[in-house]
């Protein structure tokens, strides 16, 4: 039995359990649902290559866009109007949902945006996944769920269940519902552990005993219960790495679903998002120097060897806005070196604007982009593209930092760890050998900062103190609005 | 299960094909791909309807419509919100107003 034929028998024993009242306009065998699946995998494809360059990228959109109207209208097909009704109200209420939060959406708010999409992905695998279940055990007659099946199926309710929790964690703290930096509870890495084993144990129970389904009910609470104690305790910091993590799992999830239900559309579409996720994760995990076990499992302790005063003291010089545009009118190459403090400044566009000015002057001016700048990967590109600035102009770290030294005026604005020099000089820092913009390498640097307080490691930087760096303490915005109307002035 | 071995095989290689084609990607556009990757994966949905348009049960049908209602979620919004900010990475052409 092919799987092909096998789903069509099953739609068939429905067709006679129910009389009848479930009638096909196509069966699954049809070269309509299985070639719109066909070219919707395909399609796909070419929508995550097409994404490789701006210049492309929107037809990346439109392709994945066409792949799913095939997919959906291939799969209603397979049904008649008497049982649409649900699936109708589903996709009314989705789009009713959905619109909104995309169209209005502030781009500072995509990471909480796409926590929650991660959220509701995972819903539906858990949700499939548990209908699926109760269906096999329930149908007599029905050959019942064999080990394999079992276990793929008891991986991926555990997978979108966790996944389902976890990501609304995750929102909750990007939009601050809750607060950034929860402790964990005292012993949550043997709390962890210990609830991953009972979900394995309880896996090992179904795949032995299929039709026991209260266990099963108690995996879907422990997965639910691991997705939240995963996540609580990981701060800040970490959260672009968590939100890339949770996106494979969610890919994952969906791709095992294809497993079970005998859709091949389903595994490729599946795979190809747990890949991004894990590819984005690896990036970010390099980004800060650190392993998957340890942004999941150790939490950056601040060891504060050095304190602050013996780095500050009688060093710090602070300069007024005028100080700052003096100093910025005779440059020739700025560097603007933006952090996530920016962003909750809402100061891209005078940058922008700052910017505008200075190339008016005939300055050359770029964007030092960290990796982990902002809250999810690549967040920063997006908010200075939204201020209008040419991605042209938006360099990744291992591109500008070597050119550091031939800069005249580096702009820190809330950054502070990703340009701390101690990750490079001293050993025992706890970013130590994390991959820095290199800004204490320009002829000059201004960093635009409310006070002298640490970043997320909780060290202080001694870029504040060094012989070529001026201080400009304020509010991102306000400050830079004050440089702009300086240089309009000289 | 049926089809393990050639379902597994799928598997794989989407995840090598996916893994090579990601790469490419430039990290200037790691937020769209993200949100384009999610939105492409609420293909789920065609599981969703399968349940809920199956009939077996009113258990299938509730599970059923929350899952095509959270799928069609992040269809909607994915895509929406990936072209929204693709629309704002442009070129500098013609700038210096």
């Amino acid at each position: 039995m092919t799987n092909l034929h096998s789903l069509g028998s099953l739609f068939a024993a429905v067709d006679v359990a129910t009389n009848g009242a479930v009638r096909h306009l196509a069966d699954r065998d049809s070269i309509f649902v299985w070639g719109s699946y066909l070219i919707a995998a395909a399609l796909f494809i070419l929508s995550l290559k097409w994404l490789s360059h701006p210049k492309t990228a929107r037809r990346g959109v439109l392709a994945g866009e066409i792949g799913m109207a095939l997919a959906v209208i291939g799969t209603l097909l397979m049904y008649d109007v008497i049982t649409y009704k649900w699936v109708l109200v589903g996709i009314a209420l989705g789009s009713l949902i959905g619109t909104p939060m995309a169209v209005w959406m502030p781009m500072t708010a995509v990471p909480q945006r796409t926590a929650l999409s991660h959220a509701f992905g995972a819903l539906a695998a858990a949700l499939v996944g548990t209908a699926h279940y109760f269906e096999e055990v329930a149908v007599p007659g029905v050959p019942h769920l064999d080990k394999f099946t079992m276990a793929i199926l008891a991986i991926e309710v555990f997978l979108g269940a966790l996944t389902f929790t976890g990501s609304l964690v995750a929102f909750g703290k990007l939009q601050e519902l809750l607060p950034s930096s929860i402790k964990g509870l005292p012993n949550q890495n043997a709390i962890n552990f210990s609830l991953l084993g009972v979900a394995g144990l309880l896996s090992i129970w179904l795949i032995f005993s299929p039709t026991s389904w209260i266990v099963f009910l108690l995996l879907i609470v422990v997965s639910l219960v691991f997705g939240l104690c995963l996540v609580i305790p990981i701060g800040g910091a970490d959260m672009p790495t968590v939100i890339s993590l949770l996106n494979s799992y969610a890919g994952l999830s969906a791709s095992l679903m294809g497993f079970i239900l005998d859709n091949y559309l389903l595994i490729i579409a599946g795979a190809l998002d747990g890949s991004s996720g894990l590819i984005l994760s690896i990036v970010m995990c390099k980004a800060m120097n650190r392993s998957f076990t340890n942004v999941l499992f150790g939490r950056m302790e601040p060891t504060s060897a050095v304190a602050s005063d013996d780095v500050y003291a009688g060093k710090i010089k602070s300069a007024s806005p005028e100080d700052v545009a003096m100093l910025l009118e005779g440059a020739q190459r700025v560097i603007v070196v933006p952090g996530y403090g920016l962003a909750v400044a809402q100061a891209q566009h005078v940058v922008r604007e700052l910017a505008t000015l200075l190339e008016e002057h005939g300055c050359t001016v770029e964007y030092a982009i960290h990796p982990v700048a902002g809250r999810m990967p690549g967040h920063m590109n997006v908010l200075l593209a939204e201020a209008d600035v040419p991605y042209e102009q938006l360099k990744e770290m291992e591109e500008i930092n070597p050119t550091f030294p031939q800069c005249d005026v580096a702009i820190v604005i809330g950054a502070n760890d990703v340009v701390n020099p101690l990750a490079n000089t001293d050993p025992t820092s706890p970013i130590a050998g994390m991959p820095i913009l290199n800004v204490d390498k320009a002829r000059n640097v201004v960093v635009v900062k409310r006070s002298l307080s640490p970043g997320f490691a909780g060290i202080p930087n001694p870029l504040f103190a060094a012989d070529n760096c001026l201080m400009l303490f304020g509010d991102g915005k306000k400050a830079l609005m004050e440089v702009v109307a300086a240089l309009k002035e000289g | 299960m049926h089809n393990l071995e050639p379902k597994l095989f799928v598997f794989l290689l989407a995840t090598f094909l996916g893994l090579e084609v990601i790469r490419r990607v430039s990290p200037l556009l790691h937020t769209p791909l993200m949100s384009l990757t999610n939105a492409i994966s609420a293909i789920a949905i065609v599981a969703a309807i399968q349940i809920t348009a199956g009939g077996h049960s009113t258990l299938s049908t509730v599970l059923g419509t929350i899952a095509v209602t959270a799928a069609t979620i992040n269809i909607v919004g994915g895509f929406l919100i990936t072209d929204r900010m693709l629309k704002m990475f442009r070129r500098e052409t013609r700038r210096r107003d």
